[in-house]
């Protein structure tokens, strides 16, 4: 058994899974306090990322300029969706609000595709050094700038959340709607913001991704891969998010090196978290940390 | 029953009788027979490219009825859909070579085969529902695409699978002429047997299911056993589909049956009408249509001198998509009971005439 390509991936799956765990707090966020499953949330990445390259590479802009203005854009665009298209949808049954989204999803992606091409483009140099030695582990500068983008974005939604009035008029808005409306709170605003925030973080996710693997296509891939990281975790936990992402990921590497060492099946990277979000389905519907339904009649 | 061939104006239902009919009137009754009639000559009369658009339309529309009773009746999410319609086309091709069953049986086979594996992934449905559902199926179109590409013996792997064309009795209908009967019959029927269906016991447990569970169970339907039930049906009619599909083109690859092919086969169900069998067909004709018109409108622009934009000509790819995704968000937004409801305010406006409001 290679244990160093072992601790390897481990330590791969672990960053891209934090990167899982941002994205799938972001789908959390809006699933609780708007009550829609985003499928569009791949998308906010893919926008994110390639709105950032347009800023780096048409506009010549030096990176955190062009990083600080893609999150503008990004909160302005998630805003907007919510209020044009999201808003006349609220009180509909569950499979139209599903089928937006999806419907969004498709067409965003074709839309960048027709703006930008279908080939993967990679970002201009950021870092001057690409990799790091820690513990005699080659780690990319890129990792390192993920990990610490993700472990930040995590302490502020702690922080956002706890402490901040706005971010006690989600949760008050999460925990019921009247209520919070009832106190003066504008629920209209809280869905807007809860968008917002989602897209910003979502592209930050994007941009850091695209910034390792250059920015394609498959970058919406993500908004799916995260179904079975918040499944895991629970769809209305935030830590759940966080814990399904990591778990999802390194099983994604593992799945990969045992692909890869013995079974030789091929794919198994991609097709590994289905199988347990459908597992999961099957035994733990409501994740490892999410709240049971309870529905009266 | 159809007694009558007008029927007075307000919609007056006596029996249960009456309001289980399939056709309402004599003179829908009549229509209908006079359209099959007259699609049953269109092959000597239209040109190739109609008949190939109404195949299309023939094999998508069984696969969509599938999705509308499952979504549209049952209330269930699929997002697998486009996956078991890819099965059916392989399961055909499988069953007629390796078996050596004639493709006129192997098609029904092959839906019979998909209902089961349809069954299969709908068990989670015996749990959970609504959004849980949704991303249940959504891992199940995964997995069976990617037991296409792994499968060798079965799909042919990333060679594909190559289909015989359909033959009866040493006839072979091998070109899209003859094609269009087997894709008219397959669709006349599968539309009776769908329309017939919801006027059964288990359709109406069906809606039953749909419109609220808990009073459905409380009044004596097995939840269970509807939701699988309604799964099945929903992939024996994909299989169907997927194997009309296959034995039509004649060769099937493993491309072609991704979600992007769930959603259109959602977008079918939601821009004809969820819960509406004839709103399925019009939402089928809509979206095959629609691609067409889009490539038809770009092809006129290039002509003219104002309108050869090359981002727009050689964009025609992305376009197409992206008014499917835009259809769909315009549809739930401003009709979202579809194009079977629009018909419906159509016809009253002139019943009613000129009181239609």
């Amino acid at each position: 058994m290679n244990f160093e390509l072992l601790t390897q991936l481990i330590i791969n799956g672990l960053i891209v899974g934090l990167l899982y765990g941002v994205v799938g707090m972001c789908f959390v966020l809006v699933y609780k306090s708007t009550q829609i499953v985003n499928f569009c949330q791949g998308e906010f990445l893919l926008i994110g990322a390639w709105v950032c390259w347009a800023f780096l590479v048409y506009l010549q802009l030096p990176f955190i300029v062009g990083f600080l203005l893609t999150l503008v854009f990004m909160a302005g665009f998630g805003m907007l969706l919510q209020m044009i298209v999201l808003r006349p949808m609220i009180g509909e049954p569950i499979i139209s609000v599903i089928m937006v989204t999806i419907g969004l999803s498709m067409f965003f992606q074709a839309l960048m595709k027709w703006i930008f091409g279908v080939s993967a483009e990679s970002y201009p140099k950021v870092f001057s050094q690409e990799t790091f030695e820690i513990f005699g582990l080659r780690v990319e500068a890129a990792y390192l700038m993920s990990t610490g983008f993700a472990l930040v974005i995590m302490a502020a939604f702690y922080w956002f959340f706890k402490y901040s009035k706005q971010g006690l008029a989600m949760r008050a808005t999460a925990f019921d709607q009247q209520v919070a409306q009832s106190l003066g709170i504008s629920v209209k605003r809280v869905f807007a913001m809860s968008w917002a925030i989602a897209a910003t973080v979502s592209a930050t996710a994007g941009v850091v991704i695209g910034m390792v693997n250059g920015v394609s296509d498959s970058l919406s891939v993500i908004g799916i891969k995260v179904f079975p990281a918040v499944i895991l975790g629970g769809l209305d936990s935030i830590i759940g998010a966080i814990v399904g992402g990591l778990i999802i990921g390194v099983l994604e590497n593992v799945a990969e090196f045992f692909d890869g060492q013995y079974l030789h099946w091929g794919n198994l990277y991609d097709i590994a978290p289905f199988y347990v979000l459908l597992i999961i389905l099957w035994f733990k519907p409501y994740g490892l940390f999410g709240t049971k339904d309870i529905e009266r009649i | 029953m159809s007694t009558t061939s007008m029927r007075p104006c307000g919609d007056f239902r006596t029996s249960y009788q009456q309001d289980t009919t399939i056709f309402e009137t004599k003179f829908i009754w009549a229509a209908t027979c006079a359209l099959i009639a007259a699609l049953c000559a269109a092959p000597f009369i239209l040109d190739e490219y109609y008949i190939s658009l109404f195949i299309q339309v023939a094999y998508l529309g069984v696969a969509a009825l599938g999705l509308n009773i499952l979504v549209g009746f049952t209330g269930q999410i699929s997002l697998g859909h486009g996956a078991f319609f890819g099965f059916g086309a392989f399961a055909s091709a499988w069953i007629n070579t390796t078996l050596h069953i004639p493709v006129f049986f192997a098609i029904p086979l092959a839906g019979f085969m998909t209902m089961a594996v349809g069954m299969m992934f709908g068990l989670p449905a015996a749990r959970i529902k609504g959004l849980y559902l949704a991303i249940a199926t959504l891992a199940s179109q995964f997995i069976i695409e990617d037991f296409f590409a792994r499968a060798d013996w079965f799909s042919g792997g990333s060679s594909g699978a190559m289909a015989e064309p359909v033959d009866i009795f040493g006839f072979v209908f091998d070109t899209d002429q003859s094609f269009f009967y087997i894709a008219l019959f397959a669709l006349v029927s599968m539309y009776i047997w769908g329309s017939n269906l919801m006027r059964s016991r288990d359709g109406r447990a069906f809606v039953a299911v749909r419109d609220h569970y808990l009073s459905a169970e409380i009044m004596g339907i097995n939840l269970t056993k509807y939701r699988l039930l309604s799964f099945g049906i929903s992939a024996f009619y994909a299989g169907i589909g997927g194997a009309l599909y296959g034995h039509y083109l004649g060769y099937v690859s493993a491309e072609g049956f991704t979600i992007m092919l769930s959603i259109q086969f959602l977008a079918m169900c939601i821009i004809g009408g969820l819960g509406s069998i004839k709103g399925t067909l019009m939402g089928v004709i809509f979206m095959v249509l629609l691609p067409e018109s889009l490539e038809g409108i770009v092809g006129m622009m290039k002509e003219t001198d104002w309108g050869n934009i090359p981002a727009v000509v050689d964009g025609v790819a992305y376009l197409k998509e992206m008014s499917i995704g835009a259809v769909i968000i315009l549809f739930l937004i401003f009709e979202p009971e579809g194009l079977a409801h629009r018909w419906q305010q159509i016809k009253n406006y002139w019943k009613f005439y000129p009181f239609s409001y």
